[in-house]
């Protein structure tokens, strides 16, 4: 077993390394654009005009209902034979671009976390203490400054935790795009065992590169937490003192 | 309109077995979860580490690593088992479905133990103290204390894990299990229209999806009847 093992290693790490960058690629970008939409998703979806609300409504409620590889067929086999339908696009210069498989599991990918991560976004801002908006509002900040000072940092400490499993969600959602034929961390294992039959080892050694990545995201993540905390840490450290003009 | 170049029925099919998956599933999460989350909350170390750490791998891995894991793995596994127990080379096959049922009840079993863990830190103290207090066996108390609470306080994660597994079944087709997704996909290879049988898989698993949704919500309503609501 563990001479198959160092075998898969020695010969195939290659593969395995040029899978673990692609599946990094795939999530960066992936979070970051996603996260990027879900920000106007979440302010629409938080409205108090119906009209507003009902078309993020509509999309987080579409991607969140139905299986993600769905989504990422529908995108590549589906949408992309109605573009390479229209007329003479395939002799043009972006049809290198409109049949590589890389774009559509992206834009697959960022779609579906913008509509996860909208959903936990309204849940943040909905957690906004009224108070704070209505002190903004007091103070006569407008709108857009509002959300840029109260209601955005407030919502990131809210959210964080859950947002920590959502790119880790998204994570194990690259792994998707080996089954359209791209090459990440899941493809690259597939490959091996196809070309060795050692399905053990070659998953195997993907998982671990999976969990590892988990751990250090999970770790990263922590960090960043106790940053978007640092205002409640300072409260805690302060020596108590007499409260003046509470009423009694 | 219906009829996808007479393969609705096929689709019909799918749908019929992608019904099937999750309801065998659901059982196997439920008892791993059970299991796992006694093992979490147990007094022996070892019992806790082995429970701690399938979650933590599990949660870690992709699940679709997981399916081709067992599906590929698993056939030479049981081969070899079977192997040294007869002693002559055996040919053994493990259906796709049943490789897939194992998958996603690992996977989901793991989710599940957290969920049934919360739920039996929710109970509050008292209660047990109070039922052995009135001379209630253990069995007892599980069945009369335990096991009504935990089921309301476990049915909204429950309710979020059958989503999630409605979902998984799709990947199940990558193995050939002859799905929603699966058959879509036949469908869109022979009839040359993709978009078209993507989008009914799509709507058959939104509708899915919500059906699940209404009836989780009808559980939970019915769970937490007598329950005071603040």
């Amino acid at each position: 077993m563990f001479e198959d093992l160092i075998y898969v290693l020695g010969k195939y790490h290659g593969w395995l390394y040029d899978g673990l960058l692609l599946t990094l690629q795939l999530l960066v970008i992936a979070v970051a654009f996603g996260s990027l939409l879900a920000i106007p998703l979440a302010i629409a979806r938080t409205s108090k005009n119906l009209w507003v609300q009902a078309v993020p409504f509509g999309f987080i409620y579409l991607f969140r209902g139905t299986p993600l590889i769905a989504q990422l067929f529908m995108m590549y086999y589906g949408v992309g034979q109605l573009v390479s339908n229209i007329d003479g696009i395939q002799d043009s210069w972006t049809w290198q671009y409109l049949r590589d498989p890389y774009w559509y599991c992206l834009l697959t990918f960022i779609l579906n976390t913008a509509a996860y991560v909208a959903e936990i976004m309204r849940g943040g801002i909905n957690n906004v203490p009224s108070g704070e908006v209505e002190a903004a509002r007091a103070c006569g900040m407008t709108p857009a400054t509002t959300y840029r000072r109260i209601i955005f940092p407030r919502m990131w400490q809210i959210i964080w935790p859950a947002y920590t499993n959502d790119v880790i969600f998204t994570l194990k959602a690259t792994s998707l795009a080996s089954t359209v034929t791209m090459m990440e961390l899941t493809g690259a294992a597939r490959k091996i065992v196809a070309r060795t039959a050692l399905p053990y080892e070659a998953f195997i050694s993907a998982g671990i590169i999976y969990l590892i990545i988990v751990y250090v995201l999970t770790f990263g993540f922590k960090g960043i937490e106790k940053y978007l905390r640092r205002n409640e840490v300072r409260e805690a450290d302060k020596k108590p003192t007499v409260k003046i003009g509470v009423q009694a | 309109m219906f009829d996808l170049y007479g393969r609705g029925w096929q689709m019909l099919d799918g749908g019929i077995v992608t019904i099937q998956l999750c309801l065998t599933v659901l059982p196997f999460m439920i008892v791993i979860g059970l299991l796992g989350a006694s093992a979490k909350l147990s007094r022996f170390k070892a019992l806790r580490v082995i429970g701690e750490s399938y979650t933590v791998i599990i949660r870690g891995i992709p699940e679709l690593l997981v399916i081709l894991l067992i599906y590929f793995g698993g056939t030479i596994a049981v081969q070899n088992i079977a192997e040294m127990i007869s002693g002559a080379e055996t040919r053994v096959d493990i259906p796709a479905f049943w490789s897939g049922v194992a998958a996603l009840a690992l996977v989901q079993g793991a989710f599940a133990s957290e969920v049934f863990r919360a739920a039996m830190l929710a109970i509050p103290k008292g209660q047990i103290e109070a039922a052995i207090a009135t001379g209630m066996t253990p069995t007892q108390i599980f069945r009369r204390i335990k096991l009504p609470q935990l089921w309301r306080f476990a049915l909204p994660g429950l309710n979020n894990l059958f989503q999630v597994l409605i979902k998984d079944t799709a990947l199940i087709s990558v193995v050939g299990v002859e799905e929603i997704l699966r058959k879509a996909a036949v469908g869109a290879g022979t009839e040359k229209a993709p978009f078209t049988f993507y989008l009914v898989a799509m709507l058959m698993f939104l509708a899915f999806t919500t059906v699940s949704l209404f009836a989780f919500n009808r559980l939970e309503k019915r769970a937490s009847r007598g329950i005071a609501r603040a």
